[in-house]
C-alpha cells in the first residue's frame, strides 16, 4: 500500500490545477489518469478557448493542456499514467491497475476530477458502423489525424456539436446537416455562426434523426421534423446522404467512481445528470473526498481550471499547509473569478444550480467518515 | 409547429447594427474600424485584452457584450486574430472608390494568396460575389488575417470565403 | 460502384499542421496489408484504410465499428497477433500486427490466453 498525501484522479485541466495549486504549496500530490497523457478533453480542442487571462483564454486546447503538464512537472508533480482505478474502498484507498499490475494506494485526500462522458440517443441503425460520439470523431479528426469518413452528420448542436462542425471543415471533411430537435440552434452564436459561414452546412432545428440506414455501415440517414411533444410529422421526412452520424447530445458527469467513495449526489438537468454534493470548498459529503472540473456538474474548461485550484486550495489548507485566512484570501480570488465566469445568459443557469447544490449541502448533511458502497 | 424547415445562426443587419460592438454610421466612414459581432453575454474579454490601444471595453463583468470605440481603434487587427469566436472583422470602407476593404478571421488550409479571386459568403453561409484577396498576413497564434475587396453593399454581408479548388 | 477515393488522413490541418508522425510502418488486416503509423491507434489506421466493420455481432453478425473512440464501449474489439477482445481504438499499432476479426465468443473464450 503507497501512502500518499494527495491523490487526484483525472489529468483534464480540473485535476491539472489541482495538482499544480498543491505542489505550489508543498504538498506532496499523485496525478492518475487513465490515458498515455494528461490533458484530458484538451488535446482534442483545436479552438481557442473562451474565459480571461486567467484561464488562458484565446489559447488552443491543446497547447493550454501542454502549458498546463509542463507547469505540473515543473513542480513535480507525479504523473502516473496509464492508471486505471477499477475501484475505491474504505478510507478512500485507491486500486489502481496499470499495464499487468496492480497497487493500493492510500491518500490523506483525494480530489476526483474524472470529468464527463457523452451521453447517447437511440434510433434504428445507430450500431451501424458510422454511428459515433461527438468525441470520438474529434479523437480520431484531432489527435490521430484521421478522418472516420467523408460525409457527416451531426446531431445536436450545442457548442459541442457546432464546434466539431467547424473542425470537420478544417480536416477537409463536408458537413451534411446538423439536426437539432430544439426550435433553435444550442450553442453560443458565435460558435454556430463561425460554422454555418465556413461551408455549406443546412441546419435543421425541430427536426430529430428517426433511423439510419446502410448494408455494413451508415450511407444516409432519415430525419423529420418534430410536433411540440417531440414526436416525429409524417410526411415530413428528408434523406440525407452520409457516412457518419456524430452523436453530440450532451454529457454527464462521470461519477463512477465519486459514488464508491459514498459521496451523496443529487439529480441535475442543467449540469447533465447525477452530480455529487459538495460545498463551497469542493469537498463531498464523504471526509477528504473533493470534486472538481465537470465531474461537480458539467461547465466549461475555464470553470473547470478554476474549481481545480479551488479544490487543490482546500485540500492543501485542510492537511494544515496554508493558514485559514490564507486559505479563506485566496479562496475568496478564486470564486470571485468563478462568479464572473458564471455570468452571462448561458452561465446563470448553471451559477443557480451551483448554488442550489452548495445550499442543500449545508442544510442537509453532515460529513461523515467515509465508507464505500457495497453491493 | 415550426415553420421553418432551416434556421441559421446569423444575426439579421439590423441586430448587427445595433450591437454596442458595431460603430456609428459616420464612423465607419472614417477609415479602418473593427467590428465585433458579439452578441451574447459570454464571459470572455480576449478581444479587450487583445486591443494594443484600448478601443474595445468589456469591463470588470467579462460577461458583458464587447464595445467598441472607433476615436480608439486604427484598425490594425489584432483583436480579428485573436478573438476566439473569429467574431470580429475590419472595415474600411473608403478603401478605393469603388470598394471597401473587410479583414476577416481565417483559419483553413490552404491560405488564399494575394491576388486570388476567391467567392465571398455570407453570414448565413450562402455563396456571393468573387471578390479579390489584397493581403493575407499569417499569425502566430494560427488565425491568418485574410482582407478582401468588397462591393461597399456587400461590407457587413459577407463574413467568409471560399476558396474553389481546381479539380486535378 | 468504385469513387474515386479522397485520402482520409488528415495532413495539411490549419491549426494542427502536417502531423509529426510516426515511421510508416505495415500490418495486415484480414490478410491485406494496410500502412499504419507508428503510434497512431489501430483503429485510426483501419478507418484511414476505409475499413468501418471491425465485428460482427454473435446471433445476427450485425458489422459493428468504433463508437466511443477512447476505450470505453468496446465496439472495436478486435484478434490482435492472436489476442482477442482488443480495443484497437487505443492500441497503438505495430509493425507487422495481425489483426483480424474476432469469432463469435465460444470461439473467443476457447482461444483466449
Amino acid at each position: 500500500m503507497l501512502n500518499k498525501e494527495v491523490a487526484v484522479v483525472g489529468g483534464g485541466p480540473a485535476g491539472l490545477t489541482a495538482s499544480i495549486e498543491l505542489a505550489k504549496r508543498n504538498v506532496d500530490v499523485t496525478l492518475i489518469d487513465e490515458n498515455l497523457q494528461a490533458g484530458g478533453q484538451l488535446l482534442k480542442q483545436t479552438h481557442k478557448f473562451f474565459g480571461s487571462e486567467e484561464h488562458y483564454a484565446g489559447v488552443r486546447g491543446f497547447n493550454i493542456a501542454r502549458e498546463l503538464i509542463e507547469d505540473a512537472k515543473d513542480l513535480a508533480v507525479d504523473f502516473l499514467l496509464e492508471g486505471s482505478i477499477y475501484s475505491v474502498y474504505e478510507d478512500k484507498v485507491l486500486a489502481v491497475k496499470k499495464e499487468k499490475s496492480t497497487r493500493l494506494i492510500s491518500p490523506e485526500r483525494v480530489i476526483f476530477a474524472t470529468g464527463a462522458s457523452e451521453k447517447v440517443i437511440n434510433f434504428p441503425g445507430w450500431t451501424l458502423p458510422g454511428v459515433m460520439g461527438a468525441g470520438a470523431v474529434q479523437t480520431f479528426v484531432n489527435q490521430h489525424r484521421v478522418l472516420p469518413g467523408r460525409k457527416f452528420t451531426i446531431i445536436g448542436s450545442g457548442n459541442v456539436g457546432t464546434i466539431v462542425a467547424y473542425q470537420l471543415l478544417q480536416a477537409g471533411a463536408e458537413v451534411a446537416a446538423i439536426v437539432e430537435a430544439a426550435d433553435e440552434i444550442g450553442s453560443y452564436y458565435v460558435h454556430a455562426n463561425k460554422a454555418v459561414r465556413s461551408g455549406d452546412i443546412p441546419v435543421y432545428t425541430s427536426h430529430t434523426i428517426k433511423e439510419a440506414t446502410g448494408g455494413e455501415s451508415v450511407d444516409s440517414v432519415k430525419i423529420a421534423q418534430v410536433d411540440d411533444s417531440w414526436q416525429p410529422v409524417p410526411g415530413t421526412e428528408k434523406t440525407i446522404d452520409t457516412d457518419v452520424v456524430c452523436l453530440a447530445v450532451g454529457l454527464r458527469p462521470r461519477t463512477k467512481l465519486t459514488s464508491l467513495t459514498g459521496c451523496r449526489s443529487i439529480y441535475s438537468s442543467t449540469l447533465g445528470g447525477e452530480v455529487p454534493l459538495h460545498d463551497e470548498s469542493m469537498e463531498t459529503s464523504t471526509d477528504g473526498v473533493y470534486v472538481a472540473g465537470d465531474v461537480a456538474g458539467v461547465e466549461e474548461a475555464s470553470i473547470a481550471i478554476e474549481e481545480g485550484r479551488l479544490a487543490g486550495v482546500s485540500a492543501a489548507s485542510s492537511l494544515g499547509y496554508i493558514s485559514n485566512s490564507a486559505e479563506a484570501d485566496q479562496k475568496e480570488e478564486i470564486r470571485g473569478r468563478l462568479e464572473l465566469l458564471r455570468g452571462g445568459k448561458y452561465g446563470e443557469e448553471r451559477a443557480e444550480e451551483k448554488e442550489r447544490i452548495r445550499s442543500i449541502f449545508n442544510e442537509r448533511l453532515t460529513r461523515r467518515e467515509s465508507s464505500t458502497v457495497r453491493r | 409547429m415550426n415553420d421553418s424547415q432551416e434556421e441559421k445562426a446569423a444575426l439579421s443587419e439590423d441586430k448587427l447594427f445595433e450591437l454596442p460592438g458595431f460603430p456609428d454610421e459616420e464612423d465607419l466612414e472614417d477609415g479602418p474600424v473593427a467590428v465585433v459581432e458579439c452578441p451574447e453575454e459570454i464571459a470572455c474579454n480576449v478581444c479587450e485584452a487583445a486591443c494594443p490601444f484600448g478601443a474595445i471595453k468589456v469591463g470588470r463583468e467579462i460577461k458583458s457584450v464587447p464595445e467598441i470605440d472607433p476615436e480608439k481603434c486604427v484598425g490594425c487587427g489584432q483583436c480579428v486574430s485573436q478573438c476566439p469566436g473569429l467574431a470580429v472583422y475590419l472595415v474600411d470602407m473608403n478603401y478605393t472608390d469603388e470598394k471597401a476593404l473587410l479583414t476577416i478571421p481565417y483559419e483553413f488550409s490552404p491560405l488564399p494568396e494575394e491576388g486570388e479571386s476567391v467567392t465571398g459568403i455570407t453570414r448565413e453561409g450562402n455563396k456571393s460575389s468573387p471578390v479579390k484577396v489584397e493581403g493575407v498576413d499569417e499569425k502566430e497564434n494560427g488565425t491568418a488575417i485574410v482582407k478582401i475587396l468588397v462591393p461597399k453593399p456587400e461590407i457587413h454581408r459577407i463574413r467568409g470565403i471560399s476558396i474553389e479548388e481546381n479539380q486535378s | 460502384m468504385e469513387e474515386k477515393k479522397q485520402d482520409l488522413r488528415v495532413n495539411n490541418h490549419p491549426i494542427l499542421k502536417g502531423k509529426s508522425a510516426g515511421d510508416k510502418i505495415t500490418i495486415t488486416v484480414e490478410g491485406e496489408e494496410i500502412e499504419a503509423y507508428e503510434g497512431e491507434p489501430i483503429a485510426a489506421a483501419l478507418l484511414a484504410a476505409d475499413i468501418t466493420v471491425f465485428r460482427r455481432t454473435k446471433k445476427r453478425q450485425d458489422p459493428r465499428g468504433p463508437f466511443c473512440g477512447i476505450g470505453l464501449c468496446t465496439d472495436c474489439v478486435m484478434k490482435v497477433n492472436g489476442e482477442p477482445n482488443v480495443r484497437t481504438c487505443i492500441t497503438p499499432v505495430e509493425d507487422g500486427m495481425v489483426v483480424e476479426k474476432q469469432g463469435d465468443d465460444r470461439e473467443v473464450r476457447k482461444n483466449a490466453k
